[in-house]
């Protein structure tokens, strides 16, 4: 924020407004931008698809009109949704797993020294090897399936939260004891905020790694859903299809991020005078 | 780090802890909020739930809260004091919706000087509240820390290698020294308050000097 240059000591209370306002101007101007680069890739693609002159290379409105044929049909929504809920299911498994046993292992050195070999073992594990022992193991159900996308995933929530819980401030803790705090209180206001940017790194790379591993999990060992769709159409060669879908859900999760995950992110960092 | 360390506070006194750096004077004040447990001896508070506060060097604000979300989140069920006039007393109002981080150090530790103050305490612990601020403002906090005080008859214990600052504030001096440290000597410092002019402090902190000259220095 080089443009908001003014001294801090000279700036009068109602600074922050007038900070959040200047940021809504300037997100403004950037995202004529985006719109511009995309509109971009779409001239480069369509471009690229006219001169291969192919079938397994479609134009992006073939793209479009099978999205549309695909919606119109119902066929597009349920695949979405049963992905989207795989989705929603193991990152939601994940994070609380990995929350409490990364917070367990910076606050304890015990913890950490005794589990640290089942995380390096479990983060150097091939997503793949973890899918498959995941269905022989428990059989080709849905449990497998979300628990093969939360093994993959926990690993990761737990470093990163290990680190956030190595990070609190014992300075705060101890002003918190001292004004005795009750134990909600000092989760909300003590020990959460200093967690979020944390937590926020966690759901963010989460996110986007789940989904990428519940097609896998969809295209092994079940009937439905994005990734079953995807293997579906990779054996007729429909590449129309399979990007079709692709940009689907891609497009549900920039919808995600933007409705969601940033207005949020906002919210719970306008105390921050400067993005770190 | 310590040892026969013993000393007692009246009621509604005001009484600093001198001593050298590495004196074990923040050592003590932990014990006494119970931070430091890795001791043998016994701290008697006055009675069961006595309210002991506390500010330490750094203001140790919630930098996600606001100045006034701050002072009330330290506040005990059934405590309402007169925020209003608490800021007003310590010019806060200003800034009451501001957020720490947008606040200059002298302010940040206004605030904690009102936490500190909100939760009407018995005790009242400082660390060396005034360290590395201008001396115009810190003067400004002692005044305003000494006028609390007056109104409201809490016993306070101050941490300070500052003893002019001692000798203006206090009623007592604890001196602490050594290595475990110890209790070296206590001072009363029996001047008015309205009497606490230059020269006076000057004068009384030289004839502690003359008794404790391998402790006190100027």
């Amino acid at each position: 924020m080089t443009g908001g240059g003014l001294p801090l000591s000279a700036v009068p209370p109602h600074t922050t407004r007038r900070r959040g306002t200047a940021g809504g101007r300037r997100r403004g101007t950037r995202l004529p931008l985006g719109l511009f680069s995309l509109a971009g890739a779409l001239a480069l693609w369509a471009l690229a698809a006219h001169l291969a002159d192919d079938a397994t290379v479609p134009t992006p409105l073939d793209v479009a009109a099978f999205m549309v044929r695909e919606a119109a049909s119902g066929e597009l929504f349920l695949h979405l949704g049963i992905t989207l809920a795989r989705v929603a299911a193991a990152f939601t498994l994940s994070m609380l797993i990995g929350t409490g046993v990364g917070l367990l292992m910076g606050q304890n050195r015990t913890a950490d020294r005794g589990l640290d070999p089942w995380l390096i073992l479990l983060i150097n594990l091939p997503a793949l090897v973890l899918i498959v022992l995941c269905y022989i193991w428990i059989g080709l159900t849905e449990a497998a399936a979300i628990t093969a996308v939360a093994l993959n995933k926990i690993p990761n929530v737990v470093i990163t939260l290990r680190e956030g819980a190595r990070a609190l401030d014992p300075g705060l803790s101890e002003m918190a004891r001292v004004y005795r705090f009750s134990r909600a209180r000092r989760v909300r206001d003590v020990i959460l905020p200093q967690l979020q940017p944390y937590l926020a790194a966690a759901s963010r790379s989460g996110l986007a790694l789940i989904w990428k591993i519940v097609l896998v999990v969809e295209l092994i060992g079940r009937s439905n859903g994005v990734g079953f769709q995807i293997h579906l159409y990779f054996q007729f060669f429909d590449v129309t299809a399979i990007l079709g879908y692709a940009l689907a859900f891609v497009a549900v999760m920039l919808a995600i991020e933007y409705a969601l995950v940033q207005p949020l992110e906002k919210r719970v960092s306008r105390w921050r005078i400067r993005p770190a | 780090m310590l040892r026969d360390l013993a000393f007692s506070l009246e009621p509604g006194s005001f009484t600093c802890l001198i001593g050298p750096s590495g004196s074990g004077k923040t050592t003590t004040l932990r014990i006494l909020l119970g931070l430091d447990t890795d001791f043998v001896g016994s701290v008697a508070l006055p009675g069961h739930d006595a309210r002991i506060a506390a500010v330490f060097q750094e203001p140790r604000l919630l930098p996600w809260r606001t100045v006034e979300q701050n002072v009330r989140l330290a506040l005990p069920d059934g405590v309402t004091p007169d925020l209003d006039g608490l800021f007003d007393a310590l010019g806060l109002s200003d800034v009451r919706d501001n957020f720490p981080g947008e606040l200059s150090l002298g302010l940040a530790r206004r605030v904690a000087l009102a936490r500190a103050f909100a939760i009407d305490p018995d005790v009242l612990l400082l660390d060396e509240p005034f360290v590395s601020l201008d001396e115009a403002t810190a003067q400004r906090l002692r005044g305003l820390l000494e006028t609390l005080w007056l109104k409201r008859g809490v016993t306070v214990l101050m941490v300070t290698h500052n003893l002019r600052e001692a000798a203006r504030l206090a009623d007592r001096l604890v001196l602490m020294a050594g290595q475990p440290a110890h209790i070296v000597g206590e001072e009363e410092i029996d001047l008015a308050r309205g009497a606490r002019d230059r020269d006076a402090v000057e004068a009384r902190l030289n004839r502690i000097m003359q008794r404790h000259p391998e402790t006190v220095r100027i």
